[in-house]
């Protein structure tokens, strides 16, 4: 895999660990590493330095490294994970989904096997939705309008979220079909599932964001990312607000992040798990057979 | 009892879902990248044996099932119902025949079974895995034929039919499944 990224001409980087804003993300909870009273914490991702490195000119840039989720656990998840995350400028999306297929066939044949068949499926959030629930998605429905969708669909649910919803409604409905027959990217989420994600141009209800599915594993997400820091800052107030409310911990937001993302060229980004990668082309099931020490091992 | 929630879930627990008592029969954490965490499950309806898959929301709450499982012995049937005895404290309890369903033809008189209680009530037995029971009554055996594969109908003490191997005679007891009805082996003869 480092050879084919080497190969693409990208530079291996290296972003601290240690943060003031491990990611803004609702549903992530960083795991405090404070030196004295400086209240970091352990990067949830490295993409808000990866970013400032793409606003600096690096066009082309990858890191093969560690990122911490606090507790997460379970067949699927770590604590303390690998991620590939990469940046290209310029391109469409489509081109890093074509990484994508190119990483797999690389990690497929380093460990002696066949790749996968290339193209890989191509599908849409709202095609899934469609195919396994009978429900049509625009991406501006509001909360009660996506409940009743999701009534419909035989899915109940308490959550007065949206996203909590959708996700019911994608867990319950969809996502056990996904990568069944082979690895699937899916595209176009609605607009409230893609804080860092440029909305699309012919229709501003979606992002320019995918999700690859492979072997019942999510393997990797990809935006087209927000590079206008007027609309980046709202969102991200708009998280802050919501994880205050829920009486999570507030992180403060990245001011660097911001301002280099005026400076940044149209840019896709993507995040492999890399240890569900090699689960993937071992055929294991569980994070914990492809490392040295699991969590409960240490 | 108090409530539980997502981070209580374990095999074996006990929970109300949808009006009717559920038991926890697999789970999984599980947690979309950019979504809140899930509790992914099989859960059996303890009624109906039924099994559900049913994802949980983190922090999601459910009542416990008031449900108990009790050492019983079957002691005799009457008219249409069928009588327990608690090991321990020797209180009889009456379960009427649909109730106990296709148990009843493999629960000869005194076996110890388990008796599940919901609310007090008892609503459902289960059976050893095995019992071992004689033969009354069956089509003369042919000694020395132990060919696998053909089969005669016979009767067990309780009444019901099994298929056993040609060579069984009436008084053997033959080891039988509980589960599959299935004949296993001869453990005597008669």
């Amino acid at each position: 895999v480092r050879a084919w990224v080497d190969q693409q001409g990208f530079l291996e980087v290296e972003t601290p660990a240690r943060v003031p804003a491990p990611g803004q993300e609702v549903h992530l909870d960083a795991i405090a590493a404070p030196d004295g009273a400086d209240g970091r914490f352990l990067i949830t991702s490295p993409e808000y330095h990866m970013k400032r490195l793409a606003g600096a000119g690096f066009e082309r840039i990858y890191q093969l490294g560690r990122s911490f989720r606090a507790g997460e656990r379970g067949p699927h998840h770590q604590p303390e994970f690998t991620m590939l995350e990469w940046y290209r400028a310029g391109g469409e999306l489509e081109r890093v989904a074509q990484d994508c297929e190119e990483i797999l066939a690389a990690a497929a044949r380093a460990v002696g096997k066949e790749p996968p068949p290339v193209p890989f499926e191509r599908t849409t959030v709202g095609g899934l939705l469609r195919r396994h629930a009978g429900v049509e998605l625009r991406g501006d429905e509001t909360v009660p309008e996506l409940r009743a969708h999701a009534a419909r669909a035989g899915v109940t649910t308490s959550a007065s979220a949206w996203d909590d919803v959708f996700f019911q409604l994608f867990l319950d409905r969809v996502e056990p079909h996904l990568g069944a027959h082979g690895p699937v990217f899916v595209f176009d989420w609605p607009a409230p599932l893609g804080a860092l994600a440029r909305r699309k141009s012919d229709d501003p209800r979606l992002v320019e964001r995918f999700e690859l599915y492979a072997g019942g594993l999510e393997l990797v997400n990809a935006f087209g990312e927000l590079i206008d820091p007027v609309e980046q800052r709202a969102r991200f107030t708009e998280e802050t607000e919501v994880r205050r409310a829920r009486g999570k911990t507030v992180y403060p937001l990245d001011e660097h992040l911001l301002e280099a993302l005026g400076r940044m060229p149209p840019t896709c980004g993507a995040a492999m798990g890399f240890d569900r990668l090699v689960m993937l082309v071992l055929g294991a099931r569980e994070i914990r057979d492809v490392v040295a020490f699991a969590d409960d091992e240490v | 009892m108090a409530t539980y929630d997502t981070s209580d879930i374990r095999k074996g627990l006990k929970i109300m879902m949808d009006g009717a008592p559920y038991t926890v029969v697999e789970f999984q954490f599980v947690k979309p990248g950019k979504g809140a965490a899930f509790t992914r499950t099989k859960i059996k309806n303890l009624l109906t044996g039924a099994v559900l898959e049913r994802n949980f929301r983190s922090g999601e709450k459910f009542e416990p099932a008031n449900v108990e499982i009790k050492s019983m012995q079957y002691l005799y049937k009457e008219a249409d119902s069928f009588v327990f005895m608690d090991t321990t404290t020797y209180d009889q309890v009456s379960m009427p025949a649909e109730t106990v369903g296709d148990a009843a033809a493999f629960m000869p008189e005194n076996l110890g079974v388990e008796v599940l209680f919901y609310n007090e009530r008892a609503v459902g037995v289960t059976l050893p895995n095995f019992i071992e029971l004689p033969i009354i009554e069956t089509d003369p055996g042919f000694r020395g034929d132990t060919a696998t594969g053909t089969n005669k109908p016979a009767k067990i003490g309780t009444g019901a039919t099994v298929n056993v191997p040609l060579f069984i005679n009436v008084g053997d007891v033959v080891r039988i499944d509980t589960r599959s009805g299935e004949y296993l082996e001869r453990v005597g003869r008669g």
